[in-house]
């Protein structure tokens, strides 16, 4: 396990990343890094037992895909092999694509050149992440499906006798899918507590904000009587987040709701509020405002 | 011919003794899908999944990746009708071996229109990876856990349950059509349910002086068969589909784009539901009120050649359909 400063230090990393890209690209899910950037440092760096790389530092072209096809690659092994004992990770909201490459790099399983493929033609990098996407195991762009996928997952571990566990990073707005919620209390029926999710609370959704847009609170105890243990914590206190993996569940699934703050970090986004979903420069100005803040914060280098 | 029951139920648990890598998942439909004896011998490989039809579907591709093959079963319409951008992006695009049995096709249940899988060939044929087999008999039943367990991606089953014919004595096999008369006039494709009821036409047609062609067709996808365009090439009248499924998309489909991309200049009348819901009743009320019995075929044939043959329900009635050996070999080739 890294120190807590390491972590924050790549989380830090993660926020300057996205941020160089959303200039570059003249938009992109800033929100996204700007809540989840403790949460997948904590994960990578803290939490989960993974296993170096074994995926090529830069990642492949787009060989096509699963089938009758040799030239097909998975985007998993960048997070490691897959051994009964290791753990693995699923990423649920692929919206976030960005932000775990930008973790990738961060954490030294992708080179700096794979961001720099980010969205770009031919390319595996791609902006709503697939399963030949680097750090991507599942086709979940479908929002709600990752889940229940690991729930197929976690029991074909269990029939081969595998110890490892198994982590999915999921959205709040996931929780206003009736998928979500039968996968739930599948998790429970079967006593599935290898699967922890982290929930990344930041209260957006494409909309706005969540709570005008579907009620999904109180999520917690939601959770709680569908037969989880749930834990809520400040999801940019990497102390705090780490912890939580520690919680005792057994014989239930874990779910950490990591309350966090769609503009942590980049503070000069919170003006943009309540819409965070997709960052995509309304003038000149928000363009220049946030040109500065980055100068301000990481100096002139993107 | 003999009728026979549950042969589903008795051979799921015979085929699956020694394969461990054989799981079955069910949505609360355990002993309406023939699988309660599976769940009651093999407790450890069962999957109850309740009314989760997404949840499932998604989960079985996930035991998929672990490298167990998921035989999942429900009524079809909840399969690719509920679920079905579940078996797209969690099954099929993965190209997962996901064994995905559907029951109650087209007009075999009384359940009305919500139970009715009346449009799952054309839909799941649309999907990329996904293999379409259908069922029309005991031996049918029997051997497709066979071949789609051969087949390296998902696989959409139409199922029969319940009393079911036993026409053939020889196994399914991908990819081929069983051939079961050999005739000039007119060249008839059924598949499923209306196998049994050409085959009681067929004979009263044959005896009024129409030569009759008749496969039944077991693969809708991949629809390659060699023998289905040697067959639709050659009838003096035209040639005849026959399906329990509406004429949208499925059998009388897959036959029109072969006839199209090979240049055959045939007639083709499709039988089925033409294209609408039906609603909850008996099968024979069903059978002739959507036109899927024997009767309706044979007048498409009286309309194709042009001619009254006389033929009315009494002689149809007093048909008797023998089991045949499906002939596998295309005699052209």
């Amino acid at each position: 396990m890294k120190s807590a400063d390491e972590t924050r230090r790549v989380a830090d990393g993660i926020r300057r990343r996205v941020t160089a890209f959303t200039l570059k690209n003249g938009g992109g899910y800033l929100s996204q890094a700007c809540s989840s950037a403790e949460i997948l440092a904590t994960l990578y760096t803290r939490v989960m037992n993974l296993g170096p790389s074994v995926a090529p530092p830069v990642p492949p072209p787009f060989g096509g895909v699963p089938g009758k096809n040799p030239d097909y690659t998975t985007g998993a092994g960048y997070n490691g092999p897959h051994r009964p004992e290791l753990d693995r990770f699923f990423i649920s909201p692929v919206h976030y694509a960005l932000v775990l490459y930008a973790t990738l790099v961060e954490t030294g399983r992708m080179a700096e050149e794979g961001l720099a493929m980010f969205n770009q033609d031919g390319g595996t990098v791609e902006m709503i992440g697939a399963e030949h996407s680097p750090g991507h195991e599942l086709m979940a762009g479908s929002l709600g499906q990752a889940l229940s996928q690991v729930v197929g997952i976690a029991l074909g571990r269990r029939r081969k006798g595998e110890t490892g566990r198994n982590f999915v990073f999921m959205s709040d707005g996931e929780f206003m899918i009736g998928q979500t919620w039968e996968a739930m209390e599948t998790l429970s029926f079967y006593e599935l507590d290898s699967v922890i999710a982290y929930v990344d609370a930041n209260g957006q959704s494409a909309d706005g904000k969540i709570d005008e847009v579907m009620g999904i609170e109180p999520l917690k105890e939601r959770l709680e009587a569908f037969g989880a243990v749930a834990v809520e914590v400040d999801g940019h206190d990497v102390e705090a987040l780490a912890a939580a993996a520690e919680t005792p569940h057994e014989g239930r699934p874990l779910v950490v709701i990591a309350r966090t703050n769609p503009y942590c970090g980049v503070e000069v986004l919170s003006e943009r509020a309540p819409k965070f979903h997709y960052i995509r420069f309304t003038g000149p100005e928000e363009k220049e405002a946030l040109e500065r803040f980055y100068a301000e914060k990481w100096g002139g280098q993107k | 011919m003999k009728l026979e029951t549950q042969v589903h139920q008795k051979n799921l648990v015979r085929w699956a003794a020694n394969k461990p890598e054989v799981v079955v998942f069910s949505a609360d439909l355990t002993s309406s899908t023939e699988v309660r004896l599976f769940a009651e011998t093999y407790p450890d490989r069962f999957y109850s999944f309740g009314m989760t039809e997404q949840n499932m579907m998604s989960a079985a591709g996930g035991m998929a990746r672990e490298g167990f093959t998921p035989w999942v079963h429900t009524f079809a319409v909840f399969l690719y009708r509920r679920a079905l951008d579940q078996v797209q992006m969690s099954i099929a695009y993965p190209n997962l071996p996901v064994r995905i049995v559907g029951f109650l096709p087209g007009i075999t249940t009384p359940g009305g229109a919500t139970h009715q899988a009346i449009e799952d060939v054309a839909i799941m044929r649309a999907v990329p990876n996904m293999t379409v087999l259908e069922t029309g008999d005991a031996a049918d039943v029997e051997s497709v856990l066979d071949v789609a367990q051969a087949v390296e991606g998902p696989v959409y089953i139409r199922m029969l349950r319940g009393q079911i014919p036993r026409l053939f004595t020889t196994p399914m096999q991908l990819g081929r059509a069983r051939r079961l008369r050999r005739g000039s006039d007119v060249t008839l494709f059924t598949a499923g349910i209306t196998t049994e009821e050409a085959m009681r036409a067929t004979q009263v047609l044959e005896r009024r002086g129409v030569s009759i062609e008749h496969l039944h067709v077991t693969t809708h996808k991949p629809f390659t068969d060699p023998a289905v365009l040697e067959a639709a090439s050659r009838p003096k009248y035209g040639v005849i589909t026959f399906e329990n499924h509406t004429t949208v998309g499925g059998l009388g489909t897959e036959v029109a784009e072969v006839m199209a991309e090979h240049g055959v200049g045939k007639k083709l009348v499709r039988l089925g539901i033409p294209d609408t819901y039906a609603h909850g009743g008996s099968r024979p009320y069903l059978m002739r009120h959507y036109g899927l019995d024997a009767l309706a075929l044979v007048r498409a044939v009286e309309r194709l050649v042009g001619e009254d043959l006389k033929i009315g329900e009494d002689d149809l009635a007093a048909v008797r359909v023998e089991p045949v050996h499906g002939d596998f070999k295309a005699e052209a080739l």
